[in-house]
């Protein structure tokens, strides 16, 4: 079955002429016909433009061309409702957005095609980003491809999904405080979210513009690797976009982590094996399960010659507030374009002041709007230096917390979510605990550094996905990208798959 | 808690979002516990902090001042919800 194999191997047969890219495309369109009824990854796809796009990629291969031209050249990736894709809809999973068709490309999306990639689908997200388990959008639940009674994470739930369930090969999605590791963990893939400015964001609708960034999910690092080196790069629509060389990411992927010294926040409630660890508040939610599967993956990085080292993070504590006062006031002005005038669906008002209020109220769902008036709150006139002032300077204290452990580490080691998969409906009417299980991921966004996460086991029962996290410094996906394949590379999680997909 | 309990109602207004009764009830239950939540942040000492709006702030990016291909008109328009004459269609601002 093409659809079930990486992206490494697909491209190795497509690059020996053993298989065609149309075959590999119409093996990923058979599996969404097959499970997408059960999953609901896809909020649609175009199945004609797809095969169109892999004859394309036929012909280029028949004519010649390479995969060291073009390194994803046949290869089906699917994308996260947030994402343009020029004629293809745009709903971000919101209702707002009405029949929205982009009328241009994203620099990754224009980056995916230029290497040759089948650019397809649109992956079922929580709405405008905003959640962790999918529950929130406007369109449909997505499954978890292990228990399909549970989540699958967010707010990219879709794309990681449809990449555990062999719907594609790989899949962009989008990060704003966890939102591509914690679906990754929460699934079983790899998902990478690039250091803030790696990637352009030109073509991503706004959720929070400091802290969103463009990642990927693979089904094993190599594959992350292979789309970061695509979509990196400074961009001149994206004055955000930094300056930095790409480098070759799969070629850091050495099996060497010798003398790689590796940081344990000691606020995050691990210890070494054997170890009694600390179990502050912020870490009270830690499940002794997941908390056993990272504490013995640290036992194994140092038998792969890794050197576990205790730093502290101090301000940890605070993260999850600093979080939601920047996020949602970001996110407050940023959705303040979805008025109904210039795209999208549109609610009639006597003037201008009410149409906006009666479409964005029809148009929004309960967590935007949640958020929309807790962002408008914290920016309102007597409130901005107590709260989103106040939460600027912490975030500065956070940022600095990570810039002082990594003079003494190379990266960080840390669960990636406090629990595995929980119940669809579980914490849906209580968004603070909901906004509780971001704890090890929000921080990352608030430094602007890189993660990502790799599975690392499986709780006992039912058996759900265990993601491990690597936090890398500014720029620094090379190294986590070493230490990840090393690890994935001797360890057996990432070959499993949940019996839905196979 | 916080000092104050939110005004949900002058808040909505200022986000141009319309909300009904119900909604507004629920959000201020919420909201208030959220805001509790927040709090927390009046413990840390941040005089002397600087605020960071960016991660990583860059400063005066500048491009070339050249003319580039825009999106074409009717490309623009294809996503109004109401349209009319190469321009968007909004009700009456000005008495």
């Amino acid at each position: 079955m093409l659809n079930q194999l990486t992206l490494t191997e697909l491209v190795a047969r497509l690059a020996r002429r053993e298989v065609s890219s149309r075959e590999a495309t119409q093996a990923c369109l058979d599996q969404i016909q097959r499970v997408d009824g059960q999953i609901r990854a896809f909020i649609s796809y175009d199945a004609a433009d797809a095969m169109a796009q892999a004859e394309a990629a036929d012909k280029a291969l028949a004519s010649g061309q390479t995969h060291a031209q073009r390194p994803l050249l046949g290869v089906p990736i699917a994308i996260k409702d947030v994402i343009a894709a020029k004629g293809q809809p745009l709903n971000c999973g919101s209702k707002i957005l009405g029949n929205f068709i982009s009328p241009y490309d994203a620099t990754v999306v224009e980056k995916l095609k230029a290497a040759g990639a089948i650019v397809f689908g649109r992956l079922n997200m929580d709405e405008f980003a905003m959640g962790s388990s999918t529950e929130n959008s406007a369109f449909q639940v997505t499954h978890n491809p292990w228990d399909l009674s549970r989540i699958p994470g967010g707010s990219s739930g879709g794309s990681a999904a449809a990449v555990v369930a062999d719907e594609c090969i790989a899949a962009l999605g989008s990060d704003t405080g966890g939102s591509i590791r914690q679906p990754a963990a929460l699934c079983g893939c790899v998902g990478l979210k690039p250091s803030y400015g790696r990637v352009s964001r030109y073509g991503l609708v706004a959720f929070a513009s400091s802290l969103d960034q463009i990642g990927c999910f693979g089904k094993q690092v190599r594959d992350a690797a292979i789309v970061l080196k695509a979509i990196s790069g400074v961009d001149h629509r994206d004055s955000t976009s930094v300056p930095q060389p790409v480098p070759d990411y799969p070629a850091a992927l050495t099996g060497d982590i010798k003398g790689l010294r590796l940081g344990l926040p000691k606020e995050y409630g691990l210890g070494s094996p054997g170890s009694a660890g600390v179990s502050p508040a912020s870490a009270g939610g830690l499940d002794p399960e997941v908390k056993q599967a990272v504490e013995v993956a640290l036992k194994h990085l140092q038998n792969l010659g890794a050197e576990i080292v205790e730093i502290s993070l101090p301000h940890t504590d605070y993260a999850i507030a600093t979080y939601y006062i920047i996020a949602t006031a970001e996110a407050s002005a940023n959705l303040a374009r979805f008025d109904g005038i210039r795209y999208g669906a549109r609610v009639a008002g006597a003037d201008p002041i009410e149409l906006y209020s009666k479409t964005r109220g029809a148009g929004f769902g309960a967590e935007v709007k949640r958020r929309i008036i807790l962002g408008t709150y914290v920016l309102s006139s007597g409130y901005y230096d107590a709260y989103y002032l106040r939460a600027q300077k912490v975030r500065t204290l956070i940022r600095q917390d990570f810039l002082s452990a990594f003079e003494k580490v190379d990266a960080i080691i840390c669960p990636t979510s406090p629990t595995a998969a929980f119940k669809i409906g579980e914490k849906a009417d209580d968004p603070l605990q909901m906004y509780l299980m971001d704890i090890f991921t929000i921080s990352v966004n608030l430094a602007g550094i890189c993660g990502i996460s790799i599975p690392c086991g499986f709780t006992a029962w039912p058996k759900l996905p265990i993601g491990l996290q690597l936090l890398g410094k500014p720029f620094g996906e090379e190294t986590i990208l070493r230490v990840a394949h090393a690890y994935e590379q001797s360890t057996p999680w990432h070959k499993e798959k949940p019996p839905l997909a196979s | 808690m916080p000092s104050d309990p939110i005004d949900i109602k002058y808040v909505a207004h200022l986000a141009r979002l319309s909300l009904t009764p119900e909604e507004e009830q629920k959000l201020a239950a919420q909201l208030g516990g959220v805001l509790g939540y927040i709090e927390k942040l009046k413990e840390v000492d941040v005089s002397g902090v600087e605020p960071t709006a960016h991660a990583f702030p860059l400063v005066n990016v500048t491009r070339a001042d050249e003319v580039r291909p825009s999106m074409p008109h009717e490309e623009a328009l294809r996503n109004a919800p109401a349209q009319a004459n190469g321009l968007f269609i909004v009700p009456k601002i000005v008495e």
